[in-house]
């Protein structure tokens, strides 16, 4: 080395990824406590369609295969994606939907970086485009054991309807929807007796809440290791609250309270671990602010007012094609120009 | 009583490394067998040449005269005979030459005739041309002539005088051993270049990893009896001795870039500064030595007080160099630079010879794409958005680079410091600069018949100049002959008259031999640092200024600014 620093601080792009991967553990945790072990199925073939898929790609771009490889960065886009599809999706399904991530939103772009989409998400988006019916089969807790989850993984099984149902989300919204029509048996009902429903917890989703509350805890971790800082999190949680907040305090029976959009779907894993996502998302601190406020408004738009089961994966999107602007007008002043 | 101090953005914590090297106390360096010493060793013009091959110097002997309106005298750092003056390597990375006067030692170290002033009584300009021709530069790093620093600024009076003790680079001590054996002598520097600006206070700000100098400068400020002056402890963390950002903690007060750090009544300068301001004018002893930390890869580090001019190696043998040694930088491991040999030799601007090795200092991992991870904004001191600035000066996007202030950066290393992908960020802030200034360079000598105007006036001014300069000295010789007296004093003469120098055997087919030297060197430095720069912002000038003159004078700066002229 020619030129100073002559030292550096001991970091790396694995060692931040590792991290990453470590903070989902809580949340895994959960999950396979509430709804099997078929998640670890699907993070494994998550994981080895991304290496595979990333080798690829390094191999056809002439890129130092064992540098990137090892960065980790597939592994986290695989989990990301493994968590974020249902758990009982066909193993091709979430092949192709890592296969997407990789070699086309991430390698195809220009590797480790650059991609301006984050992977999983497009991946999540483009899937449930192609496939709504399978992306749209979620499990209850405890409703299917291992062995059950396998052969749906692997062959065959496919009765689906029968039985897995809707998210709570979208069964909610759809409980809400009938309710709301003179028509349905459901009519007249409020949202608290809606959600006595099996498939409803305290807050969330019966089980859901826990991961939620497992991906919590690993993403203040993050922010503790200054892996993520506190912006995205905090702008994401505080917007996606309010807004459910407004519609709820004005019609209670009509909407879902604010708790139950934190403790639902993919809000906890979104707001720390997937709009986190430094290569797609805002770098500046007010931009982090208003790229996760942003986001939050259009997920919770989404989730009340669309047809998909979760909001994040679109509202990532579209934050993701505003990042260069909000950067590019949140530039904090520099030294000797702040008007303090 | 607590002052209240001020916090900087970003800073990181590499290993101090400094306990090292401050177990003993400072050390002499016994006199080499030759000292070479450039010419050129501070921001400005470059000194001219008062003596000649053959010539007798005594020690403290004014031997390159200030040139131009900012440019500082250099002496001889020992008696002896002067046995050339030619280009020779200078402790820089581009391994370039510059003209240099090489001295073989008599053995003697005999002082001239020395004159001292008495402050007080001197007319300030008076007092600015005597620290001139004394030679005296801010030795934080970035050797920036000291007299043209000590004016109070428009407002006539300055509020507060800042002197950096703060040394937060790894592995230098030499201000800190400075002021735990010199506080009193420092701190009469520190009283007389208050009376200069007419400071209402001065603080003297160090980094709370050097108690023990806390305790010997605080004890010197009780014993003097002075007012108005305090050490204050700040926290340790780089780049506090950054002088903007010592200023900052300090005051408050954010210093821009391009700006004059009196037009907001501070000014700030190094300890060690302080400290030859006090020689040159206590015991009128220009400055011709200073001292020198020798750390890393060597047995013992240690801090020596050492001549300028002499070779690097001289004084690390004496430490006791490891034998995997590969290299020297100068100084330290966030700023320093490079040396292109081990026999370089010492200059104002040397700090520290750190000494390396593969092992001490191995080679970063492979380089990855940045991933935006923003840890390097979060440590940039001067809140910049690197990661951008590296985007933009990766692809040759030179504008939009500027656009987010690459002229702000101040080559700190921060952001290389924490990258984790292990870009060298700085490396492409410095190419993006200079291919700006090349440019820039470009741009103007397209309008080149006024460059070819103007150089003809130059040329003519010069050759004028010159004759004038010959006719001086052959009147001094005779004079001197006449006289018969062949002793000089340092500080009495003009800058650039030649008549003060005892120069009996001048002739003038030497004087044409180094015109010629000094003129190549001038060629050289045009080609490293590029001029022109007229059509640029006046901020953009200011930093082309600092670092073109950096880059020409072998005296790259080990810590930002610690004495810029905006700072
Ligand atoms: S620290 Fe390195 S990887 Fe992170 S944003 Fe800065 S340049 Fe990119
Ligand atoms: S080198 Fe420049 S960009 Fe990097 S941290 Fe220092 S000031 Fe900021």
């Amino acid at each position: 080395m020619n030129n100073s620093p002559f030292v550096r601080k001991p970091a790396s792009v694995q060692s931040v990824m590792l991290q990453v991967l470590l903070a989902l553990v809580p949340g895994i945790a959960a999950y396979v406590w509430f709804f099997g072990a078929g998640i670890l199925v699907q993070l494994l073939i998550a994981s080895a369609a991304a290496l595979a898929g990333e080798a690829a790609m390094l191999a056809i771009r002439g890129k130092p295969k064992a540098l990137f490889l090892t960065d980790l960065s597939a592994i986290v886009t695989a989990w990301l994606i493994a968590l974020t599809f249902p758990p009982i999706v066909p193993w091709w399904l979430t092949v192709t939907g890592t296969l997407l991530a990789v070699v086309v939103v991430k390698q195809l772009y220009g590797g480790l970086g650059q991609n301006p989409f984050n992977p999983a998400m497009a991946a999540f988006c483009l899937m449930i485009v192609a496939y709504p019916a399978l992306m749209s089969q979620w499990p209850a807790a405890g409703q299917l054991d291992f062995g059950t989850q396998l052969k749906l993984i692997f062959g065959g099984l496919r009765e689906v309807d029968a039985i897995t149902g809707a998210t709570p989300l979208d069964a909610l919204r759809t409980a809400l929807r009938s309710a709301a029509s003179p028509d349905s048996q459901l009519h007249g009902l409020r949202t608290g007796q809606l959600m006595d429903g099996p498939a409803f917890g305290l807050l969330g989703g019966k089980g859901s809440e826990w991961i939620a509350l497992g991906y919590l805890v690993g993403g203040l971790w993050l922010i503790q290791r200054r892996i993520i800082t506190w912006h995205i999190p905090a702008a994401f949680c505080a917007a996606l609250f309010v807004c459910a907040g407004l519609l709820w305090g004005m019609r209670p029976d009509g909407f879902a309270s604010p708790l139950f959009h934190l403790a639902s779907g993919g809000a906890m894993l979104g707001a720390f671990f997937i709009l986190t996502d430094p290569v797609s998302g805002a770098t500046t601190p007010r931009g982090k602010l208003l790229f996760a406020a942003g986001a939050a408004i259009l997920t919770y738009v989404i989730r009340v007012f669309g047809a998909y089961p979760d909001g994040i994966a679109f509202a990532t999107l579209l934050m993701n094609i505003l990042v260069p602007l909000i950067d590019m007008n949140t530039q904090a002043p520099v030294f000797g120009h702040k008007k303090d | 009583m607590l002052r209240k101090l001020f916090k900087f953005h970003g800073g990181v914590k590499p290993h101090t490394n400094k306990t090292q090297s401050t177990t003993a106390p400072i050390a002499a360096v016994p006199l080499p067998e030759r000292l070479a010493i450039p010419l050129h060793q501070a921001v400005g013009g470059h000194p001219r040449p008062l003596v000649a091959p053959g010539d007798r110097v005594f020690k403290g002997q004014r031997i390159g005269g200030a040139d131009g309106s900012l440019s500082s005298a250099v002496h001889a750092s020992t008696s002896g005979i002067v046995r050339d003056v030619a280009p020779a390597i200078m402790p820089h990375t581009s391994g370039l030459t510059t003209l240099s006067v090489v001295i073989e030692p008599d053995g003697e170290d005999a002082w001239g005739e020395l004159e001292k002033i008495n402050y007080r009584s001197t007319p300030p300009d008076e007092l600015r041309d005597y620290l001139r021709d004394a030679g005296v530069v801010g030795l934080g790093g970035a050797v920036f002539p000291s007299y043209a620093k000590l004016k109070p600024g428009k407002n006539g009076a300055l509020k507060t005088l800042v002197i950096n003790g703060a040394e937060c680079e790894p592995f230098i001590t030499c201000d800190d051993l400075l002021m735990r054996e010199r506080a009193a002598d420092m701190l009469k520097g520190i009283v007389a270049m208050r009376h200069m600006l007419h400071a209402e206070e001065v603080l003297i700000g160090i980094e709370d990893n050097k108690p023990e100098a806390v305790a010997a400068v605080r004890a010197a400020i009780a014993a003097s009896g002075e007012k108005g002056i305090e050490a204050v402890a700040i926290p340790t963390r780089y780049p506090a001795g950054g002088a903007k950002q010592l200023i900052r903690v300090l005051t408050g007060i954010e210093v821009p870039h391009g700006r004059r750090s009196t037009d907001f009544g501070v000014q700030c300068f190094n300890v060690g500064t302080a400290y030859s301001i006090f020689e040159a004018l206590e015991h009128g002893r220009p400055l011709i030595s200073r001292v020198v930390t020798v750390a890393g890869n060597v047995a013992a580090p240690r801090n020596y007080d050492v001549l300028i001019g002499t070779p690097m190696d001289h004084v690390v043998r004496l430490a006791g160099p490891r034998a995997d040694t590969d290299r020297y930088i100068m100084g330290g491991p966030m700023m320093g630079v490079r040396l292109p040999g081990f026999d370089v030799p010492v200059v104002k601007a040397t700090n520290c010879i750190l000494v390396g090795s593969p092992a001490l200092f191995p080679p970063p991992p492979p380089e990855m794409p940045c991933i935006r991870c923003g840890e390097c904004a979060k440590a940039c001191p001067a809140d910049l958005a690197p990661f951008e600035m590296y985007w933009f000066s990766r692809s040759k996007n030179f504008g939009k680079a500027q656009e987010y202030h690459l002229f702000d950066c101040i080559e700190c290393g921060c952001c290389s410091f924490v990258c984790p992908s292990h870009i060298p960020l700085v490396d492409y802030f410095r190419f993006s600069k200079s291919e700006i200034w090349a440019r820039e360079r470009e741009k103007d000598s397209a309008d080149s018949a006024r460059d070819r105007f103007e150089f003809k006036n130059f040329r003519q001014e010069r050759e004028k100049q010159e004759k004038a300069d010959k006719l001086a000295a052959k009147a001094a010789a005779t004079r001197e002959k006449v006289a018969g007296d062949t002793a000089a004093a340092p500080a009495a003469a003009e800058a650039d008259a030649p008549a003060a120098k005892p120069k009996p055997s001048a002739d003038d087919a030497k004087r044409a031999l180094i015109e010629a030297a000094m003129e190549k060197a001038r060629q050289q430095k045009a080609q490293v640092a590029p001029k022109n720069t007229d059509n640029l912002a006046p901020e953009v000038q200011a930093n082309i200024a600092a670092v073109d003159a950096r880059r020409e004078t072998a005296a790259p700066p080990a810590k930002p600014a610690a004495g810029k002229p905006d700072a």
